[in-house]
């Protein structure tokens, strides 16, 4: 069993999401099996987290294949960090599907999808060929496509079309990159590519190859220009779901991005300017974007797509400690990002409305719920020693060192505007005393419900805000891992030597 | 649509097309042919049949509701896919094969299997969808 360790999470997420299909009309066993499932696939992630952390980089051929032909799954410490927040990500979002999400959406196979759809993000973080990446992202859009459309109201159909539109083009463009490549180098193996593209004489053609990459990579992890259908489509479907799509959706999209650009085309000084300058207005308008929203699960948006910038920085820079920042970000982003929207869902059940103007006296009613909430929002800002601070101080070092002035202001901008966004949001929600509106009679209120229900909404925000406050005050171990993790970046000899046994 | 040329011949055309669907399905390992396109074509023998019979008569023939088949077919994928971690300890789908080959069917492998289970998902995913439409209308 340990020689294929690094594809159990796999495994693990297909059966499920097989077994949930047999499950079809009973949804109450539905729930608990998934819960049940993510469960299981959490102590997998574990499992084959401290396997490669012990062992190195383990590669597992699959057909048994030898590494250039075949399909290969590679368990660098990069991919079992990123299955691991995904297990964790996804342990917590299906314990909150189980309460929040209302029972005419569960019928249509919502669990099953939602395996899926962790399965396809554990497929992208771990494979090692770059077709079957497409392959992967491919089973990522069209799970996301029947998670975001489920339910079928209005409004979220509306979403659900731009959603689909972008996505769909960002694949196509995707595509023709890999036909670019592929004709190019002959291979699709992307340690196999990473050293025959060196010999490629053809500069331009693999310079555009990577600007395909960069864009259809970009539209996914919603950078500057390309992020509209993100702020149009992510607050239309249940809260659950909006939390695994901004956990983990746009991450994927900065994975492929760190992997494509470490691994294949390293050090290209036009790449790094064109980074560099859609990172800076991505800070810029995701921060921007969220000083003037109202709504809260849209302020959360915007966030999304500024603080996506802050990695797309780091990764511009290409230095040792910039690589760190970014990949500590990353850890800190997943986990808090997915925490943010399940806390939007839990307002939601507390005050029907995630209209800032609407809301209010949260911290007087509800002052426990509040001071947890409270810790993932400091986080976010970065707030000594929470984690978000970390990740910014390795960033904003970098930046000053690499002498990138532009970066290093648009940093310290994103940090203040979120700042001032979240203080706002504090004063708005916690502190401001609850405007007179008029609560509907016909809605089921957090007060109304059953202890053990109370439960389930709340324990997967202390669950992933106790994961928060681990990766703020165990920063040491997070900071080591992040710094093996960007030497193995950095040093992408040791990827390739591993894939091909050299 | 209901011809009686087209009603005569589409009961003899259901079980000929079934027929074929299964030579294309086990003709594919080494040549053109395999799981998918099978399953596509026992598909088109059920479309084919509700066109000249009707609806209801192709969802009587069929007994079960086409979308069952989709997790069934996953499964015996999935089960071929991981009888190599569990059989004998090799990487995720290596094809293993029976010593001896079987008269008509030839040499049976772990890879017939995942086709078997790709023709059944095709053909439930695609008559779902078909008959959802045609329902619709």
């Amino acid at each position: 069993m340990t020689n294929d360790i690094i594809i159990l999470p796999l495994v693990v997420h297909l059966f499920f999401s097989i077994l949930l299909m047999f499950l079809w009309n009973k949804i109450n066993l539905q729930k608990i099996v998934s819960i049940v499932g993510n469960a299981v696939a959490l102590v997998v992630a574990i499992w084959a987290f401290v396997f490669v952390y012990n062992n190195g980089t383990h590669v597992v051929e699959s057909g048994n294949w030898p590494a250039p032909f075949g399909i290969v799954f590679v368990g660098d410490m990069l991919a079992v960090t990123l299955v691991l927040l995904t297990a964790i990500a996804g342990f917590a979002v299906s314990i909150f599907s189980a309460i929040s999400v209302i029972k005419a959406r569960l019928r249509f196979g919502y669990f099953s999808v939602f395996h899926f759809l962790l399965l396809g993000l554990n497929g992208a973080f771990l494979t090692g060929d770059i077709f079957n990446l497409y392959v992967w992202f491919e089973i990522i859009i069209i799970s996301s496509f029947v998670l975001i459309s489920i339910g079928g109201e209005r409004n979220q159909l509306e979403g659900a079309v731009k959603y689909f539109a972008l996505n769909f083009f960002a694949s196509m463009i995707f595509l023709t990159a890999l036909g670019v490549l592929y004709g190019l180098v002959g291979t699709l193996n992307m340690a196999d590519i990473s050293l025959k593209i060196a010999e490629v004489e053809n500069t331009t053609l693999v310079e555009i190859s990577a600007v395909l990459f960069l864009v259809g990579f970009g539209i996914k992890s919603a950078i500057f220009p390309l992020y509209f259908w993100l702020p149009a489509s992510y607050h239309t479907p249940p809260s659950a779901v909006s939390a695994i799509f901004a956990g983990l959706l746009t991450k994927v999209g900065v994975y492929a991005l760190i992997r494509v650009f470490t691994l294949i085309y390293a050090e290209d000084s036009f790449l790094t300017v064109l980074l560099l300058t859609m990172a800076i207005m991505t800070i810029f308008s995701g921060g921007v974007g969220a000083i003037i929203q109202n709504n809260i699960k849209k302020v959360f948006m915007y966030f999304i797509i500024c603080h996506i910038g802050f990695m797309i920085g780091g990764l511009a820079l290409f230095t040792e400690v910039a690589m760190a920042g970014v990949i500590f970000y990353l850890i800190h982003d997943i986990i808090i990002k997915t925490n943010l929207f399940l806390m939007g869902g839990l307002i939601y059940r507390i005050k029907t409305t995630t209209n800032m103007k609407k809301l209010g006296g949260l911290y007087a009613n509800y002052p426990k719920l509040s001071l947890l909430m409270a810790i993932p929002l400091f986080s976010l800002v970065g707030i000594p020693p929470l984690s978000g601070y970390w990740p910014k101080i390795s960033l904003i070092l970098a930046s000053f060192n690499a002498e990138e002035y532009w970066l290093f202001g648009a940093l310290i901008f994103g940090s203040l505007i979120t700042l001032i966004v979240i203080a706002k949001l504090w004063a708005e929600v916690f502190w401001k005393d609850q405007p007179k509106i008029n609560f509907p009679k016909k809605f089921i209120y957090f007060d109304q419900l059953r202890l053990g229900q109370k439960f389930t909404f709340v324990f997967p925000v202390a669950f992933l805000t106790f994961v928060t406050l681990y990766i703020g005050f165990g920063a040491e171990h997070i900071q080591q891992l992040s710094q093996r993790i960007a030497t193995e970046l950095m040093n992408n000899e040791m990827y390739i030597n591993a894939v091909l046994k050299r | 649509m209901r011809t009686i040329i087209l009603k005569s011949a589409s009961s003899y055309l259901l079980p000929v097309l079934l027929l074929f669907s299964v030579f294309i399905l086990l003709r594919g390992h080494y040549l053109p042919g395999g799981g998918f396109v099978g399953g596509l074509v026992a598909s088109i023998a059920f479309v084919l049949d509700s066109f000249s019979n009707g609806l209801d008569k192709t969802k009587s023939v069929l007994k079960i509701h086409p979308g069952f088949l989709m997790p069934f077919g996953l499964a015996i994928a999935f089960l071929s896919g991981i009888s190599p971690i569990l059989f004998s300890d090799l990487p995720l789908m290596t094809g293993i094969w029976a010593e001896d080959p079987i008269p008509v069917i030839g040499a049976i492998g772990s890879a017939l299997f995942f086709d078997l289970g790709v023709y059944l998902v095709v053909i439930g995913a695609s008559l779902t969808i078909i008959f959802t439409i045609s329902e619709s209308v």
